[in-house]
């Protein structure tokens, strides 16, 4: 039996608009996950079920209003719904990786610095950094004359490709993806299955949502349903 | 007598900060800490308190109730109001930076570019001429200003060269810790994108922390680690940048956020 790398217990999740009179609008309610080392699930649901919202959620991006998050990070359970900011950012760059549906791009930054920065910031070499970035552009289809470059000019398919790039790069032990195929055509989309199921005979857990059911079929060993919930009466 | 404490590791804390301009309250009750290599970003309206704050933790301004401490890099620990002015001068000219909004208050409008850089090094102790004209000339490519222009007064300079200009004098010295005031603000929007990349960059290959006041958000995402949202004074949230900027929960962050226009 591999290691459980991420449980989710008896989360909850509210939205609170204090621009629209203050509307409470519940979102997640009691949900409970565990995925092990090496297992993929997809997250299914309607839309607006709060797919994205778990997900974001799992990460730290969205606080949670009940519930832990473990983390299997160093080996010891971090709870990323009680942990200190520092404790999050150190998680983030060692152990929990996130590809987000669009790339949040810098001025200025090329293609390729964009992808190496994961393995910087983890005090690699700057050179063998670009050189492993350049790789897994190239081999998400992104030609070498567009490394050099910022990707903002980038079409919206290449931007995807920089993002999974810099998501894949790390070898984070945890995956969260966040559908990763979207807006690929079908031979990137199969060299993104291809990644993900590498990765997982690499023992990574991977969470994803994924709206390519072809994919979806390929890659995920189970799915978790996430349903609305049903507004109190 | 107020404690001298520092959290763990961290470079300065701040406990309990009030100040009162007459009758209105400028600060109140504002606790922080910054560690090592990390960019906390305080943002909020003007008037919000948060330049304020800036010089009430650079020693700039003394607070009326509260503490400032910080741990030197010898690991000596000080409260940054009660140490003597000749100690806190040479914490700024070494250790510490601050980088103004007008660079023209803290650059040497009549000494050249390069003596612009090369008197931080000078103030700490460096002689060798050659040596620091190499070592001010390899700042200013940095910064992306043609060292050729070494020689030149600073009022030659455009306001994204000035500003960068600073950078390069505050940066020279190492610090480990840098104070900035809207470092971006006044400046045309690709002039802005350049700026920030270099700091960005900067900040991170040379390990440096940084506290930032900006009212900008889309510049607090991009620089921040953490960041603090102040309102009259007090702070109002506080934590992971991508995690209150996302999903703020307090009314007036809220407000912030959903005000930013996106291109």
């Amino acid at each position: 039996m591999s290691t459980v790398a991420l449980r989710a217990e008896a989360l909850c999740k509210d939205f609170v608009l204090h621009l629209q009179g203050g509307l409470r609008i519940p979102v997640l309610s009691e949900i409970g996950l565990s995925v092990h080392a090496g297992e993929c699930v997809a997250l299914a649901g309607p839309s607006g079920a709060g797919k994205s919202t778990l997900m974001r959620s799992l990460y730290g991006n969205y606080r949670t209003d009940a519930g832990r998050i473990l983390v299997r990070h160093r080996d010891e359970m971090v709870d990323i719904a009680a942990a200190d900011p520092r404790t999050v950012i150190a998680v983030r760059r060692e152990t929990l990786g996130y590809v987000s549906q669009f790339l949040r791009a810098v001025p200025r930054v090329a293609a390729r610095d964009v992808v190496a920065e994961v393995l910087i910031a983890r005090s690699a070499a700057e050179s063998e950094a670009r050189g492993r970035a350049s790789e897994l552009l190239l081999r998400l289809n992104i030609p070498p004359r567009l490394h050099g470059l910022p990707p903002a000019t980038f079409s919206g398919g290449e931007q995807q490709r920089v993002n999974l790039a810099r998501g894949f790069i790390g070898g984070h032990p945890i995956l969260l993806l966040d559908e990763p195929t979207a807006s690929l055509d079908t031979a990137n989309a199969s060299v993104v299955a291809e990644m993900i199921l590498e990765a997982k005979a690499r023992s990574t857990a991977i969470v994803g949502i994924f709206h390519d059911l072809d994919i979806r079929d390929r890659v995920a060993d189970r799915l978790f349903h996430v349903s609305p919930i049903q507004e109190a009466a | 007598m107020i404690a001298e404490v520092v959290a763990p590791g961290a470079l300065l804390s701040a406990r309990s900060l009030a100040l009162h301009f007459g009758r209105i309250a400028a600060l109140r009750d504002v606790d922080m800490d910054i560690w090592p290599g990390e960019v906390l970003a305080i943002v909020g309206e003007s008037g919000s308190g948060k330049t304020t704050l800036l010089n009430v933790l650079s020693g700039t301004l003394s607070p009326d109730c509260g503490s400032v401490a910080c741990r030197n890099a010898g690991g000596v620990v000080a409260n940054v109001h009660s140490m003597p002015a000749p100690a806190l001068r040479a914490l700024h000219r070494s250790e510490w930076g601050f980088v103004q909004q007008d660079p023209r208050r803290n650059l040497r409008m009549n000494v050249s570019a390069g003596g612009n850089v090369g008197e931080r090094l000078m103030a700490q102790g460096a002689r060798h001429y050659g040596n620091i004209r190499a070592e001010a000339a390899r700042w200013l490519e940095t910064v992306e200003i043609d060292p050729s222009r070494i020689d030149d007064l600073p009022r030659t300079f455009s306001g994204g060269m000035l500003q960068r200009l600073q950078i390069a004098r505050t940066l020279v010295t190492r610090p480990s810790l840098v104070f900035m005031d809207e470092p971006t603000g006044g400046l045309d929007v690709s002039v802005q994108a350049r700026l920030l990349d270099l700091i960005r960059s900067l900040v991170a290959r040379l390990h440096i922390a940084v506290v930032l006041v900006t009212h900008d958000i889309a510049v607090a995402r991009l620089l921040a680690d953490r960041i603090i949202v102040m309102q009259d004074g007090s702070v109002i949230e506080t934590g992971l940048t991508d995690r209150v900027l996302d999903d703020a929960h307090h009314p007036y962050t809220q407000l912030l956020v959903s005000s930013v226009l996106t291109a």
